[in-house]
């Protein structure tokens, strides 16, 4: 089945099936996608996030904008850092948090998404944070639920993982400041990879000066170019002069058969060792939104090495969220 | 309301609060204070006051956004100056300063932010401004000037430099 990569499985919604992220004043209600956001919505959360990360270095590492809302993790799909980070970022928020993982819950007992999700509203719930296996999944949540609440979109099939692009692009902010004179290169497997779709995305709105994808033919889309990326099948052309290096896990679980002869031979081939990173420019830094297959798609030596910014992703990711919640749950009143 | 009342000089007021904490520090009743003001008014205050005194530490500056208490109401300002505390507050002498007290309410949240930070031994609140409206009960201890408003009217603090503060009706802030 051909994918179609700028807008995958999405049902047939409104015309602008991003636009359900706003309520009716034009606030951010919802992030399910970096489409719609443009560059004053991704640089308001930036900002906002900014003004989170202190709060991270402090005794009391808790503000109290969010002091008696709950918010739900609902992961459809088994995740560590991403489910911990949004955790972390509501309970630095005064939240409260449900955990619900529903691959091994009702789910499994015939009970319908809807269902489960009424369930859930009826706990009186202000936010769900959705996982699912699905594209889609969360925009089809954000059509069903109560009026009050939000919801994040924390990945879905394919097709998006906003807060991780948002979060990438304030990790490369923070370090190389402004946009517009960086290379940045997008490495592996593109093609069923949401993150890539998000940062793709989001570094457009913001006007990255080169946007680059490295992969072999049967991991990019056809589709790709009119997204204003360039395609290099070869490590060393496309890391030439390129500023961001981010590293993409193998979908391993994702991917049919016959697309990739061996990891082995993707390793030669893409995987990021110390010595392909010398192609790139000396001071560029390497990314990668976890958990990183070692000696599949990167070294364990560049993962560890001194221009890996893997960890601070990490811990950027938090304040990112912290601000994604705020900004979505202040849109009600 | 039929006459305004004359705000002071900025340089008149900065005197009054610099003599009036001056005094407490020499009598005793502030021991070695530390300086935090409030964004970002409140910053460009203590930021001369500060000077004025003399105090050897770095000025501590809070952001209350995250504290306030009409975020369901009017939502998240996108914040580009973090709170700065860069000295222990535990156990010490604060100055919080402000340019205008009138509700109480970013006081209120300035507290709960401070006390996230330490357990400081006392707060003592100095403002450039004190009007009447208060919604808490909270008094500052150090004035500039005390002025009588219709709720109509605000106090509008310019800065840093040049720190100006005049009078303006809500239908012109709207």
């Amino acid at each position: 089945m051909a994918v179609n990569f700028v807008r995958p499985i999405l049902p047939k919604l409104s015309p602008d099936p991003w636009a359900i992220q706003f309520d009716a004043a034009g606030h951010l209600k919802h992030l399910l996608t970096i489409e719609g956001l443009g560059a004053t919505w991704i640089t308001r959360i930036l900002d906002t996030a900014e003004g989170f990360m202190s709060v991270s270095d402090r005794d009391i590492k808790k503000v109290p904008l969010l002091r008696g809302r709950t918010v739900v993790n609902l992961f459809f799909e088994a995740s560590t850092r991403t489910r911990t980070t949004f955790e972390l970022a509501a309970k630095r928020l005064s939240a409260d948090v449900l955990n619900i993982n529903l691959s091994t819950s009702a789910t499994t007992k015939g009970e319908s998404l809807l269902d489960t999700l009424r369930n859930i509203e009826a706990m009186q719930a202000d936010m769900f944070v959705v996982r699912h296996e699905q594209s889609g999944a969360a925009h089809f949540i954000a059509r069903h639920v109560a009026p009050h609440v939000s919801v994040l979109n924390a990945g879905d099939g394919w097709h998006a993982h906003p807060t991780q692009a948002l979060l990438d692009a304030f990790t490369i902010r923070r370090i190389k400041g402004d946009f517009a004179p960086l290379r940045i290169a997008i490495v592996g497997d593109i093609k069923h990879s949401r993150v890539a779709r998000s940062q793709i995305h989001a570094f457009n709105s913001l006007n990255v000066g080169e946007l680059r994808v490295i992969g072999p033919r049967t991991l990019i889309p056809n589709d790709i170019e009119p997204l204003g990326v360039r395609v290099f099948h070869d490590m060393r052309e496309g890391l030439k002069d390129v500023d961001v290096i981010i590293m993409l896990r193998l979908q391993r679980e994702r991917m049919e058969g016959g697309l990739l002869p061996t990891e082995q031979e993707f390793y030669r081939l893409y995987g990021l060792t110390e010595e392909k990173l010398k192609w790139a420019k000396p001071d560029a830094i390497v990314m990668h939104p976890g958990p990183a297959n070692r000696g599949v798609e990167i070294e364990s030596r560049v993962a560890d090495g001194p221009q890996s910014v893997i960890l601070e992703q990490v811990s950027n990711g938090i304040g990112v969220r912290m601000a994604v919640m705020a900004l979505c749950m202040s849109a009600e009143s | 309301m039929t006459s305004l009342p004359e705000l002071n000089s900025i340089d008149q007021l900065l005197a009054t609060c610099w003599q009036n904490l001056a005094r407490a520090i020499s009598q005793g009743e502030l021991n070695n204070p530390l300086m935090v003001g409030i964004h970002s008014g409140g910053v460009w205050v203590a930021e001369a006051l500060h000077e004025r005194l003399a105090l050897s530490e770095p000025l501590g500056k809070l952001n209350i956004t995250f504290y306030r208490d009409d975020f369901n109401t009017l939502g998240l300002h996108p914040t580009v100056a973090p709170s700065q505390l860069p000295v222990d507050i535990d156990g010490r002498d604060i100055i919080l300063v402000d340019d205008v007290l009138y509700t109480g309410r970013t006081i209120r949240a300035a507290m709960n932010e401070l006390f996230d930070y330490g357990r400081p031994a006392r707060i003592w609140l100095a403002v450039l401004f004190e009007r009447d409206g208060r919604e808490l009960p909270i008094s500052a201890q150090t004035v500039g000037q005390r002025v009588v408003l219709s709720p109509r009217h605000q106090i509008h603090v310019d800065g840093p430099a040049p720190l100006t503060a005049h009078l303006v009706t809500r239908e012109e802030i709207a």
